[in-house]
């Protein structure tokens, strides 16, 4: 969809900004940007709806040199999330999120629709906040607000510029839930540039990690956490999400014998049973279902451990074993 | 009561002349302000995008603005001579000032993330200053207008040393006839017109400010 074809960006003051990069972007993916600040991660994303112009090198939108496309045009088809939000203070919720279908030509009521279907979209309802102006809204609703103005226009590519770094901690969360369950449903090609590896772990399907102008690796969330590429960025992800890979020991992932306990000789044996293959949140749905405090591991057929309550609960809360 | 009374007598007395001259001071003013509009607002929407000569044009009206009143009129009289025209120069350079730069503050002032937005959703820079930079300024555009309209009132009672008539008229032959009432006929209606010109501009002000701003 998107491609890089050894791009370099030297600004005017001489930086060197990108000093060659050679990116593939496929299409419905979520790709994370990321590294720490100055390492190019925001100017690669802006060279794509030519906000920066790279200095050399070709990148190209489904086969096409977009050097050769007109700015606008451009950036109509590709959604934009700004990290500090940028809707337009005088304008209502419903004229923010219809502006790009209204400069596209289309008529009032054909885009009406579409804004308060992407309102739904995102929790927000159209009779509620439609007539609304941006500062009425918190901020965690106010982005949500960017991400479906950056959707109304129908883009294949949206770009996102560390959209959720400036809210609070647990709008973030939401935001980054609702982004993963929407990407779901619309199944657009985003870039996403953040300098969360959290955040990169959680929303993407493909981190390209940068440092000083320069990919230094490209690999899926596990690929990354299990095999980093080099010292900087297994220093990156940091010692500690690679020893305890604590997100893909989310309660969706992590295996209920990792936190199994030997069955004791005089367990009772009238206890439920669970799999040995299924994940710690399965298990304590079977455990609120069957309302027990202890359940037996079974595997092919043979008891091989027991599981308590409290050391299920701690893994769920990531206390870690035993806390 | 009898200042009062006397004060009025002279006003009725006076009145063709009073009225004839507030007419020529309203249409000085707003001819001044009009002008000094088309002038300082493109001027301002100009320097906003050169932020590195900004600096030097606003210099240069402030610079005008320092030059007393009096004085001004004065230079531009071996220049243009004397008449409607030089008392109107004169007035549009004072008026420069206040709405070049509110021009420029309030367009500057426009949050760069929401510019960024625009131009990253694919508007044009036309787009992007006529619905994005000038509604945001317009209350700042407003305040500087009015600010101007306030100046220019008060000082177009100067045009008559240029011979171009105005209020400063009925002050003048007052002054010239020790005639203290007269003075005041032709100073209390300047004053009112700028106290209302101050209002209306005022309400004026609140009403442009974009809805979505309003606390």
């Amino acid at each position: 969809m998107i491609t890089f074809h050894n791009v370099k960006k030297t600004f005017d003051d001489g930086t060197e900004a990108i000093k060659g990069i050679d990116l593939h972007i496929d299409e419905g993916k979520l790709v994370a940007l990321i590294g720490p600040s100055g390492c190019g991660k925001t100017t690669t994303m802006k060279m794509i709806n030519k906000l920066i112009q790279p200095t050399s090198g070709k990148i190209t939108i489904e086969g096409k040199d977009i050097a050769h496309k007109k700015d606008v045009e451009l950036r109509r088809n590709i959604g934009y999330v700004i990290q500090r939000i940028g809707l337009f203070p005088h304008m209502t919720i419903e004229e923010n999120v219809g502006l790009i279908p209204k400069l596209k030509g289309r008529k009032k009521e054909e885009y009406k629709k579409k804004v308060d279907e992407l309102l739904t979209l995102v929790g927000l309802e159209p009779s509620v906040f439609r007539k609304r102006y941006p500062l009425e809204l918190s901020g965690g609703q106010q982005q949500r607000v960017g991400v479906v103005r950056a959707l109304a226009g129908e883009p294949p590519i949206i770009l996102m510029d560390e959209p959720f770094s400036a809210l609070d901690p647990i709008s973030r969360e939401q935001l980054q839930n609702e982004l993963k369950d929407l990407q779901k449903t619309i199944r657009k090609t985003i870039v996403f540039v953040t300098h969360d590896m959290d955040e990169a772990l959680k929303v993407a399907d493909e981190i390209v990690v940068m440092k000083d102008g320069r990919i230094e690796q490209i690999a899926t969330p596990k690929e990354l956490i299990e095999n980093p590429a080099n010292e900087f960025v297994r220093s990156f992800i940091g010692e500690e999400r690679i020893q305890s890979n604590l997100n893909l020991a989310s309660p969706e992932f992590k295996k209920i014998t990792s936190i199994m306990e030997p069955a004791k000789v005089d367990s009772d044996l009238n206890l439920p049973s669970v799999n040995a293959e299924s994940t710690l949140k399965e298990t304590a749905l079977l455990m609120l279902t069957q309302n027990v405090n202890q359940m037996l591991v079974e595997k092919d057929g043979k008891i091989i451990g027991m599981i308590q309550k409290n050391e299920l609960l701690s893994a769920l809360a990531g206390l870690g074993k035993g806390a | 009561m009898d200042v009062v009374q006397a004060f009025w007598e002279t006003v009725v007395q006076r009145q063709d002349l009073i009225i004839d001259r507030t007419l020529q001071h309203l249409y000085l003013s707003f001819s001044a302000i009009f002008i000094a509009i088309i002038i300082s607002l493109p001027l301002g929407i100009f320097i906003s995008r050169k932020q590195k000569v900004a600096e030097f044009y606003i210099g240069i009206t402030a610079v005008f603005q320092t030059i007393p009143s009096l004085a001004l009129f004065g230079f531009l009289v071996p220049i243009v001579g004397i008449g409607f025209e030089t008392a109107l120069i004169a007035l549009i350079i004072y008026a420069l000032l206040p709405i070049l730069r509110n021009t420029y503050t309030g367009i500057t002032g426009v949050d760069q993330a929401i510019i960024e937005a625009g131009k990253g959703m694919g508007m044009t820079s036309s787009q992007i200053l006529f619905k994005i930079e000038l509604p945001l300024s317009l209350p700042f555009l407003m305040a500087g207008i009015r600010t101007a309209t306030v100046l220019t009132v008060g000082v177009a009672t100067l045009a008559t040393f240029v011979g171009a008539g105005g209020l400063g008229d009925v002050i003048w032959r007052g002054l010239q006839s020790y005639n203290n009432n007269l003075v005041l006929a032709g100073a209390i209606p300047v004053a009112l017109l700028a106290l209302s010109f101050d209002f209306i501009l005022k309400l004026l002000e609140k009403k442009a400010t974009p809805k979505g701003l309003k606390q």
